[in-house]
């Protein structure tokens, strides 16, 4: 089978790259998805705020994906689903197998990865005791909750404070349960705001920075977890320990892009972000495969994540009809204060306009600078407030300040003095 | 004076009132409108799933079509236990046309389809 475009996955960032292919003149577009419908992970996140940069107004989930999912209508744009993809190779063949087709195959134009993340385990992180049930990832329990209908424990602690777990934390306060405490190892919480207020503080379920679980303890179903103080090298400090009693201990302590195909095409992985190195038109370090979403870098707003993917969707359009653009190439760098630059490469074009650099913060900085730089040439400056590690940093750098660039582009943080 | 971060957006401004409801550090008109209002009335939008009958989905997602006020919480999730809805289902179909007494109807999320 021959196809134009095959996006790998039909969750935000497969349905917005898709249709932006197929706006961009791609004739046939296969979504493969390994679920049996199409959303991804917003089909379980029933919470609001998702669309407010997007619509303007605050969604659920299910309303964000059901707007994009609508769009297909009439697109001609093919879904499979229930369909894992085993393999892709650099010259673009898709090996997938289903129920209903078996194993096949499809050569395709162009490939958009958009396969998301997965959350980290307790295996992960390593959390010593006992291994009784009712230790979930919170985005386990979510679905559990959610989707199956299932309330997963009546008194919970939530370890990490990412927005999943903040998320679970109200959701499992208004079922019933009561959340004793979330406890997050870093001396900052890295959600958004906006959930810790509206999550935590709100039910005033105390958040415990700079803590983490250093027992587990349970024959059957969890008991109890052991809580301690950790020092500034993220050590637990003796003598600090106290006991909570639960049934249930959710774990919010990251998501890591899903990226198997990926590593199995031998396509290049940036160890920061550990998603596959990307030009800034979204296209990896393969000709002709782009990648889009939490595959690419873990987003904090779905919002981003359907901008980025439209713009792989409509390269993947552009390289169908001619190749990848041309352009010197020039390296991005994540110099210090920074945890990571998406996209990592970009090529320089005769076109103007501006390019988007993606970053992360290393650690909460109130006041600062951002700082591009050009072998000794600063070629922009921003003054930036309220930057954490938890809220991605957006930063446009119009393509006339490269003309006359050859070297590698730096971009730090100089803190400043709040 | 109170301080508080605004929830509205992701940009989380860190907002300061004064005793007279002065706001300052807000960036937008929105955040104004927020502090008053948290300090004051404080109301949030409610989400949550309820029974569905007749799909191959187990539960549907539902939501209030604007915000409640906070103390109402609770006593909407309890008439959602109350509640079983009838599959086919429309995105944004009203389900309940006041929810806890509040003039806010409770609307479905997705479609849930027989």
């Amino acid at each position: 089978m021959k196809a134009d475009v095959v996006v790998i996955g039909a969750g935000p960032a497969g349905l917005a790259a898709a249709l932006a292919a197929h706006e961009g003149g791609a004739e046939k577009i296969l979504i493969l998805e390994r679920a049996g419908e199409p959303g991804g992970i917003l089909n379980q996140c029933i919470h609001n705020g998702f669309g407010l940069h997007r619509f303007g107004e605050e969604l659920t989930g299910p309303e964000y994906a059901g707007r994009f999912i609508d769009k297909l209508e009439g697109t001609g744009i093919e879904c499979r689903y229930d369909t894992m993809v085993l393999s892709i190779s650099t010259d673009r063949v898709v090996t997938a197998i289903n129920p209903r087709d078996g194993l096949f195959t499809v050569e395709a134009g162009a490939v958009i990865l958009a396969m998301g993340c997965r959350e980290r385990t307790r295996g992960a992180i390593g959390v010593p005791g006992d291994r009784p049930a009712g230790v979930f990832t919170a985005g386990a329990a979510q679905r559990y909750l959610n989707i199956e209908g299932y309330q997963v424990g009546k008194r919970a602690v939530i370890l990490g404070s990412g927005d999943i777990g903040l998320i679970m934390a109200r959701r499992m306060t208004l079922e019933g349960a009561s959340v004793a405490a979330c406890v997050e190892l870093m001396p900052y919480s890295n959600g958004l705001n906006r959930n810790i207020v509206q999550c935590l503080n709100d039910y005033d379920i105390p958040l415990y920075l700079a803590h983490t679980v250093v027992q587990i303890i349970g024959r059957e179903r969890l008991e109890a977890v052991v809580i301690a103080k950790v020092d500034e090298n993220s050590r637990p400090i003796p003598g600090t320990e106290f006991r909570i009693d639960c049934d249930t201990l959710l774990l919010s302590v990251g998501l890591i892009p899903e990226n198997e195909l990926t590593r199995g095409a031998g396509i290049p992985i940036d160890p920061r972000t550990r998603g596959p190195e990307v030009y800034d038109n979204m296209e990896t370090m393969a000709p002709g495969v782009f990648a889009c979403g939490n595959v690419v870098h873990v987003h904090d707003l779905v919002d981003f994540v359907s901008a980025e993917s439209e713009r792989a969707g409509a390269a993947a359009a552009a390289f169908v009809k001619s190749g990848s653009p041309a352009g010197e190439e020039l390296s991005l760098i994540p110099g210090d204060g920074l945890g990571y630059i998406v996209p990592q490469k970009l090529r320089k074009s005769a076109n103007d306009g501006e390019v988007t650099l993606f970053f992360r913060v290393r650690r909460p900085c109130p006041k600062g600078e951002i700082v591009v730089t050009a072998g000794d040439r600063v070629i922009l400056r921003k003054k930036r407030r309220h930057m954490t590690p938890g809220e991605m940093e957006h930063l446009p750098l119009k393509r006339e300040l490269l003309r006359d660039v050859n070297e590698p582009i730096t971009v730090t943080l100089v803190r400043e003095e709040a | 004076m109170k301080e508080l971060i605004c929830i509205l957006c992701p940009n989380g401004c860190h907002l300061k009132v004064d005793d007279n409801l002065n706001v300052t550090g807000n960036t937008c008109i929105r955040g104004e409108a927020y502090a008053k209002k948290e300090l004051t009335s404080p109301e949030r939008t409610l989400t949550s799933t309820v029974r569905l009958e007749g799909s191959a989905l187990r539960r549907l997602p539902v939501r209030t079509a604007t915000d409640i006020p906070k103390g109402k919480l609770f006593e909407a999730m309890r008439e959602l236990d109350t509640l079983c809805v009838q599959a086919p289902v429309r995105r944004g179909q009203v389900l309940i046309e006041s929810i806890a007494g509040t003039g806010v109807a409770l609307i479905a999320t997705r479609d849930a389809l027989v």
